[in-house]
């Protein structure tokens, strides 16, 4: 019979402490999210694409995940999922920074996948990652990182009909922000749920309170226990949204107002989560003015840090290119030194 | 008056405008083409000027966006798709390869593929990655694609009004480093757009490229004019069909070519061109036809960017083994 839907009971609600702890890393992720703007400003990074808004999916999914053994498949918006996997984030920032554009992070050891800029163009891997976890008799799941513009690529339809065949241990983590540039969702997804189209594949779904980051940790726990089960892929639509401009080269008031933006955004998932904390007596004032007092003292060393990021060596764009290197290659890049000695 | 200073942007837009204006059948697609106007803004003001019927945002989903345009033909239509960035014609590779060049050949004719693809394409602009690639090769070794590429506004008003006129597809590589530079367009100029150009006559060695590059070769004629060294550039500018004519004609004035390109160095265009002219030039060449190319890696961050697309310095250094080149 197919799983109409998946439910999701409190089992894995965080706690105080964890929830204290989600506060933090969400109010460092917003710091530097709006740094990271900054800095393109003052021309430190090219480009840079914001999360602002999506702190509580990002942050909410990953700590959800067991670094030991789980594996993240990020786009090129999942910093929050970055921070909070504790990637050392000046190499995270060098993609941005132009310096390397997978970023310089070891994605084996931070348990991220390189950065990936083709949209949809990790989603098939991460299938093919947990079926082979499973292959070898380990216990790690997929979380798959993809947005609503994603959703419409084939790849995604491959994905999640090979990942429910094979029951694959991987969980769809789509944040639904309400755009993909300047097309809103109702423009991209034809009846206007990712969610739904699980029940096409026999899999699980859920769509949920993205900005709510105790629903998100709680969600992505139970799919995750139910793909390392065995019981196969899970999809978790969270409804959120880009608060920001798609890229720093982005000009949002081309294709919405200012008004439906305040109106579309809702609460701000940050200001949700501190009304929590202070109404439930979980963390008081003093608690939220020393995460924010950490936030912009990471963000201090970290711009120092990228700004020092100095350009890799040319050799490099030859060395990466296979495990041994053609001679035709080797020659490019005996060519290329000597020429370039010259200048 | 017909001529205007405008930008490649601008004069891309004004092609897109006149065709649509003088064809009922044509249609623009693509990602945010429409309300947005494209991430390059060559789209910009046409959904509103031709409705949202004829100028229309897709879903994300380039395989789709070359599919549906391959449908579209068959219907009668003459679309006009977009693909985002260079990098992003990789998904839609299979419908391009598969169907959107053979299409004419496997219905013997009764459906022709009046398609004109454009691709923002090329480097230059420390992008993220797969936003800068050079498909050319690619593309013109596809049996049943013609392609070409604009090296300045004129160019590009000129070649993209006559690329979407005709019934055959063509994938039109605009040099997105080259987007915003101004230049005089005439919009009634009678120079063909068939063929190569010569961009800048010279008699000592023939540089050849296309897009981007031209303007680097435009650059060094400059540099090299000030050591006695007069070069010509021929703007290739149709990638297939090769302008073999053109190409023959100049090498056999100035009996040397160096072939410049963004793309990698194995199997890239240079080769063709460079195989072309030793048929054509082989009793006059005074030197192997030199190639300065991007090299055998994938196309690498901004930090080294200028390191990977061929210089100043490189194609200089390429003018000068053509020119000391002593025959045994
Ligand atoms: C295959 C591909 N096509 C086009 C692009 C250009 N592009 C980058 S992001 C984007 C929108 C993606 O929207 P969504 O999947 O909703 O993710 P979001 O940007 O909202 O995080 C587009 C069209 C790309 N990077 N890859
Ligand atoms: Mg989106």
């Amino acid at each position: 019979m197919a799983v109409q839907n998946f439910q999701v009971d409190d089992a894995g609600m965080p706690d105080a402490e964890e929830l204290r702890q989600l506060f933090t890393l969400m109010v460092t992720v917003r710091h530097l999210d709006l740094s990271a703007v900054a800095w393109q400003r003052q021309g430190i990074l090219p480009g840079y694409a914001p999360e602002l808004g999506q702190e509580a999916a990002q942050v909410g999914s990953a700590f959800a995940m067991d670094k030991a053994v789980d594996f993240a498949f990020p786009t090129y918006r999942e910093m929050g999922v970055a921070r909070t996997l504790a990637v050392d984030m000046v190499a995270y920032m060098a993609t941005h920074k132009a310096t390397w554009h997978g970023g310089l992070y070891d994605p084996k050891v931070s348990r991220l996948a390189p950065i990936q800029a083709v949209v949809a163009g990790s989603v098939l891997h991460a299938v093919g990652w947990a079926h082979g976890e499973r292959l070898a008799g380990r216990a790690g799941v997929a979380l798959s990182y993809f947005g609503d513009g994603a959703s419409s690529q084939g790849d995604v339809h491959e994905a999640m009909n090979f990942a429910s065949l094979m029951k694959a241990p991987v969980v769809f983590f789509v944040q639904n922000n309400g755009w993909a540039i300047s097309l809103p969702t109702e423009a991209q997804v034809a009846g206007g749920s990712v969610a739904a189209r699980a029940a096409g594949y026999n899999m699980a779904s859920v769509c949920i309170d993205g900005n709510d980051v105790a629903a998100v940790v709680n969600a992505t726990r139970s799919a995750l226990a139910h793909a390392r089960s065995g019981a196969g892929p899970v999809l978790i639509e969270a409804m959120t949204y880009r608060r920001g401009p798609h890229s720093t080269s982005d000009d949002p008031g081309r294709y919405r107002s200012l008004e439906a933006e305040r109106i579309d955004a809702g609460m701000d998932p940050l200001d949700r989560l501190k009304e929590k904390l202070l109404s439930q007596g979980i963390a008081d004032e003093q608690f939220i003015a020393d995460a924010w007092t950490a936030a912009r003292a990471e963000e201090e060393t970290l711009r120092a840090d990228v700004m020092a990021l100095e350009p890799r060596p040319g050799t490099e764009m030859f060395d990466y290119v296979f495990t041994e290197p053609t001679e035709a290659l080797a020659e490019q890049r005996r060519n290329w030194r000597e020429e370039s000695e010259h200048v | 008056m017909s001529e205007q200073m405008m930008s490649m942007q601008q004069a891309l837009n004004r092609a897109l405008a006149d065709t649509l204006r003088n064809d009922p059948t044509a249609l623009i697609l693509g990602e945010d083409v429409g309300t947005l106007g494209g991430v390059f803004r060559v789209t910009q003001g046409l959904a509103k000027e031709f409705g949202a019927e004829r100028v229309f945002d897709t879903p994300l989903a380039e395989s789709g966006i070359l599919g549906l345009s391959v449908g579209l033909a068959m219907a009668g239509f003459h679309p006009i798709p977009e693909v985002q960035f260079d990098g992003f014609a990789y998904p839609a590779v299979n419908q391009i390869i598969t169907q959107l060049g053979r299409m004419n050949y496997r219905s013997r004719g009764v459906f022709p593929m009046p398609v004109t693809l454009r691709v923002p394409s090329f480097g230059g602009i420390r992008a993220p990655e797969h936003h800068g690639e050079s498909l050319e090769a690619l593309f013109a070794h596809v049996p049943g694609l013609k392609v070409v590429s604009p090296a300045d506004p004129q160019q590009a008003y000129s070649l993209l009004r006559y690329a979407a006129g005709l019934s055959d597809p063509v994938i039109f590589m605009e040099p997105k480093a080259r987007y915003w530079q101004k230049a005089a367009v005439d919009m009634d100029t009678t120079q063909s757009p068939l063929g190569a150009r010569i961009a800048r006559p010279g008699k000592h060695v023939t540089l050849v490229a296309w897009g981007a590059m031209v303007a680097r070769c435009l650059q060094v004629a400059e540099l090299a004019a000030e050591d006695g060294i007069i070069v010509e550039v021929v703007d290739l500018r149709w990638l297939k069909p090769i302008d073999e004519a053109t190409l023959t004609e100049s090498v056999t004035r100035t009996r040397r070519a160096v072939v410049v390109h963004e793309g990698p160095r194995t199997a890239g265009l240079g080769a063709e061109v460079a195989a072309l002219i030793s048929e054509h030039c082989f009793d006059t060449l005074k030197a192997p036809v030199e190639r300065v190319t991007g090299f055998d890696v994938p196309y690498p961050s901004g930090d080294l960017e200028d390191e990977y697309i061929p210089n100043i310095d490189r194609i200089l250094f390429g003018i000068q083994r053509v020119l000391e080149h002593r025959r045994g």
